[in-house]
């Protein structure tokens, strides 16, 4: 009799995207109940309570961009504990819609935009160092801040795709999503 | 007619002499990606994705733009052409501002399908965010430059099919974009009939109908060739 294979730890982190590419992992439906035979889901905003994001892990999905200083410090805490990081959505990939703030040059014109600008009444910037994170001026994707070693896109990317890479890792395999032609962004 | 012959990634293909090395190549079958090529418009080399290497010529070569010659040796698909192809769509990501998830051509953009059949799963380039603007002064259709790629398929079908010449280039380097008229608001452009067919021809959403939401622009660049050809055996009046 062979030992059993030892269980999986799966992440998967929220950054600075809609939530939609964690929407999209629910959609996984049934095969979640596979996913849980395999691997303990260990941080998750969708199947973990787990509040702190723990040693070891395995396996990282990443949605979102990096848009502020809670952000990075998760992504560095992420890639620091994570053997294998999926940069998980197009927000990860390339900041997609939070990154057209980019297009404004900076987290101030930013901020200035949506709370005076555009303010009805009471305008005034949010201040509350420790409490509120800071804007970074760019949205930068992932892989531009830390190494990646698997680039998901879709937005979301399907259940089926978030599938497919989910099923090669758990092997240990590499997924090879370009040859299968399922790496179109939007 | 004279035929000249030539072997293109190793097929032996006839063709009657004057044509184009990307003629030669498609009717041999063989895959190339194009961008600012269309059939019914002059070919204008601009996108640079149909480059071929060519045996005896250093540089490579825009098969759109290149006549074939008798004896020619072409090879289309090398690791180094795949890795430039590759690297040309990132570049045009990168340069403008493609958000696929919010943009009225999504499924049915050419440049995010180029980006799948190269194998882009995120560009090694940094995205610009360059400061653009859109145009919606004209009463029924939009022009975005965040997504325009410069292919100026809008330009030549306005100036060769439609004869009205009211797209041109304007500025240069980083400035340089597709301009109407003088460079003035497109509905202030006298010589625009209203005929739809820039926004028929071009490969993303940069220019649209006003009203189409995401996902909702369908373009209809092979409704051209069968213009072109009908008006060339005089079936349609110009």
């Amino acid at each position: 009799m062979s030992a059993a294979k030892p269980r999986k730890r799966l992440a998967t982190v929220w950054l600075a995207g809609c939530s939609g590419c964690h929407m999209s992992f629910l959609d996984l439906d049934e095969w979640l109940l596979e996913l849980a035979q395999h691997a303990d889901i260990v941080y998750s905003p969708v199947a973990s309570d787990q509040k702190r994001y723990p040693p070891a892990v395995d396996i990282a999905l990443v949605e979102g961009g990096v848009a502020n200083s809670d952000n990075l410090a998760l992504l560095k805490t992420v890639r620091a504990n994570t053997k294998v990081l999926v940069s998980f959505g197009d927000c990860a990939i390339h900041a997609n819609i939070p990154g057209m703030r980019n297009m404004l040059q900076g987290a101030d014109p930013v901020l200035r935009r949506a709370y005076l600008d555009l303010a009805d009444s009471s305008a005034q910037l949010p201040h509350a160092p420790g409490l509120i994170p800071e804007l970074l001026d760019q949205v930068l994707p992932v892989h531009e801040l830390v190494p990646v070693d698997v680039y998901l896109p879709g937005c979301p990317p399907s259940a089926d795709r978030i599938r497919t890479v989910l099923e090669a890792l758990l092997q240990d395999r590499r997924p090879d999503l370009s040859r299968a032609g399922e790496i179109r962004f939007g | 007619m004279s035929v000249c012959t030539l072997r293109i990634d190793d097929q032996d293909v006839a063709i009657a002499a004057g044509s184009t090395v990307l003629q030669a190549i498609r009717s041999a079958a063989i895959a190339v990606p194009t961008l600012c090529h269309l059939d019914g418009l002059s070919p204008v080399g601009a996108c640079r994705l149909c480059l071929v290497e060519v045996e005896g010529s250093e540089r490579l070569l825009a098969a759109c733009v290149t006549t074939v010659q008798d004896g020619m040796r072409i090879h289309t698909n090398s690791s180094r052409l795949q890795e430039m192809r590759r690297t040309l769509i990132e570049l045009l990501f990168s340069e403008g501002n493609h958000i696929c998830a919010i943009c009225v051509a999504n499924g049915q953009c050419e440049l995010q399908d180029l980006a799948v059949r190269v194998g882009m799963d995120h560009s090694r380039f940094s995205y610009r965010y360059p400061n653009r603007c859109v145009d919606l002064s004209h009463p029924q259709f939009g022009l975005d430059h965040n997504r325009c790629i410069l292919c100026t398929r809008c330009v030549r079908v306005c100036d060769e099919v439609e004869g009205a010449h009211v797209w041109d280039v304007g500025w240069r380097g980083e400035h340089c974009q597709i301009i109407s008229g003088l460079a003035e608001p497109w509905g202030a452009v006298e010589a625009c009939t209203n005929c739809g067919k820039c926004i028929e021809v071009c490969p993303t959403g940069a220019l649209f109908h006003k009203g189409e939401g995401t996902d909702e622009k369908h373009g209809h660049p092979g409704r051209l060739a069968a213009l072109v050809q009908g008006r060339s055996r005089q079936e349609l009046e110009p």
